[in-house]
């Protein structure tokens, strides 16, 4: 099945709940997927400052001392934040792919989940309360967010295999279905010169919509061509430095639910996943049309 | 019964039988509709804060009114026989599947395959509904006040599809028998879905079903009838691309 959520704020003053507010929609969907779960966060960018989230199965003896290596090896000061298996390291926007090349170079263990000027992104076996509790996601603030339980269909249930999919600078991507081409594409994106970590149908969709958008496509024209370039069951919903959009395959078969007030937009798979956002009794509650694109931007 | 018992029975004040799915859980609910003995005083249910939870009064079999204050998830009122279900909010996919009998009536939108095989009763949907309405329906009837989305009705085999807006694309796709009955426009018709003559009956009909989803001010004759060319019932190499 799998459960997706998205909420994308517009009244500023929500940002400090951002968190706390994802994470208790997609505690909800739990039984919509109980392999393993994930949440990306964007938040509020600051002056000279690029973050990329790595992730290691051995936190203790990859991040110790990783700071003082990394900052020796690109010459520029960086600091790394901990939480359980996920670090953050932060440095200057313009070290961040120097910095991305040193990380594998230093510690070729260690996997990265996403990389941009404002997104983070946590990911990990297990119930959306256990991810949530790790990472202390519901004190986290920001702009907007995704996350995904997952039962697991098309690949294997592994940290990597989870969702959120970063495969570009802020960009992740959830999704609900299954794609039945995702290994056409991926031979295609790889002529390309994309680079792939595991066999998920989900990354090919990620790495397609990156590949558009480097085209020079916006993130609406990007969503538009997976009508169009990916066959399957889908109901994506992705984010972007100032965006968040949504998709779901003309079919339209996987469950999806909107709403939207003066304060934000928020997807579920389900309704239960809105019912405890602020003034959800009087949102516009929509079921959002198959083979349409809608999206919204700062 | 005897008969002082009824007429004892028709003088008592029969509070409604309220269950807060905030404080009892869904289990509990369905459990003690399912305990409902035929004959039971207990004809008036009202659900509070159900939250988009699934399942809500699924399988009642006794003839009791459940009036359900909120939206809920997947299956509210599946299977059910003989009840009256109103739904004040939305209702999430498979509103009414199966039903057998008695009516459910969704104050908002619904979610997709609404009224999915039912077999009997009457399923009014009072906002619009989405894809697949009435998918398989075998027998219910369904009233829905505004527009329905794509594929409704596909393999749709008895019963009675009233729309009152527009039908998405592939209404009535593999149609056997149902009759469908749209006011608005028709994205596209399914294989071997074909608009209809409207004959008397099928006007009597209508109206019927109208006065029975409580709708006035709207005319049998502002509908259009769809319903099955039979080309499909026996297999034949010209229709392979219908397949």
């Amino acid at each position: 099945m799998c459960g997706i959520v998205g909420l994308f704020l517009k009244d500023k003053s929500l940002e400090p709940q951002l968190g706390s507010m994802l994470s208790q929609m997609l505690i909800s969907l739990s039984d919509r997927g109980p392999d393993s779960a994930g949440i990306a966060i964007y938040g509020a960018p600051s002056k000279n400052e690029a973050k990329i989230t790595i992730q290691s199965a051995k936190p203790e003896r990859d991040f110790r001392g990783l700071d003082t290596e990394l900052a020796k090896a690109i010459g520029t000061p960086v600091s790394i934040a901990v939480k359980s298996t996920h670090a953050v390291v932060r440095t200057t926007p313009a070290k961040i792919d120097e910095a991305r090349e040193a990380i594998q170079a230093l510690r070729p263990d260690i996997r990265i989940m996403g990389a941009g000027d404002v997104v983070e992104i946590y990911k990990e076996v297990g119930l959306p309360e256990a991810v949530v509790d790790r990472f202390d996601v519901r004190s986290m603030t920001g702009t907007h967010g995704i996350g995904h339980t997952r039962m697991a269909t098309e690949s294997a249930v592994t940290t990597m295999g989870a969702h959120p999919f970063s495969t570009g600078a802020d960009q992740c991507l959830v999704h609900n279905g299954s794609l039945s081409n995702h290994n056409n594409v991926r031979r295609e994106l790889v002529r390309e010169g994309m680079k792939f970590e595991t066999e998920n149908d989900t990354e090919v969709a990620a790495a397609y919509l990156s590949s558009q958008m480097a085209h020079g496509k916006n993130l609406g024209e990007a969503l538009e061509g997976t009508l169009s370039d990916l066959d399957g069951f889908f109901t994506f919903v992705v984010g972007t430095k100032n965006g968040f959009g949504v998709v779901r395959d003309p079919i339209a078969c996987k469950p999806a639910v909107m709403a939207e007030t003066d304060q934000y937009v928020a997807f579920g798979s389900e309704y239960r996943a809105l019912t405890k956002l602020p003034g959800i009794d009087n949102a516009r509650v929509w079921e959002p049309e198959p083979a349409t694109v809608y999206f919204w931007e700062h | 019964m005897p008969a002082t018992k009824l007429s004892k029975a028709a003088t008592q004040d029969h509070a409604s039988r309220i269950f807060d799915l905030d404080v009892s859980s869904l289990r509990e609910l369905n459990q003690a509709l399912h305990n409902l003995a035929p004959g039971s005083n207990e004809t008036a249910w009202e659900v509070l804060h159900p939250k988009g939870s699934h399942s809500v009064a699924v399988g009642v079999d006794q003839p009791v009114t459940i009036d359900v204050r909120g939206s809920v998830g997947y299956y509210c009122g599946g299977m059910n026989s003989g009840s009256t279900i109103t739904v004040h909010g939305s209702a999430g996919p498979g509103v009414g599947e199966n039903m057998m009998s008695g009516s459910i009536i969704v104050k908002g939108d619904a979610s997709q395959y609404a009224g999915a095989t039912g077999k009997g009763g009457l399923l009014v949907i009072e906002g619009n509904a989405s894809s697949r309405c009435g998918i398989s329906m075998k027998g219910i009837d369904i009233v829905v006040h505004g527009n329905i989305g794509h594929m409704s009705a596909f393999m749709a085999q008895s019963g009675n599809l009233v729309v009152l807006g527009d039908a998405g694309d592939a209404l009535g796709d593999s149609i056997y028998e149902a009759r469908l009955f749209v006011r608005g426009k028709v994205d596209s018709l399914g294989a071997d879905c074909i608009a209809k003559e409207m004959r008397p009956e099928h006007l009597e009909l209508l109206q019927g079903l109208l006065d029975r989803a409580g709708i006035t001010g709207v005319k049998p004759s502002e509908f259009k009838r769809y319903g099955s060319a039979r080309t499909l019932y026996n297999f034949n190499i010209d229709n392979a691309d219908a397949y």
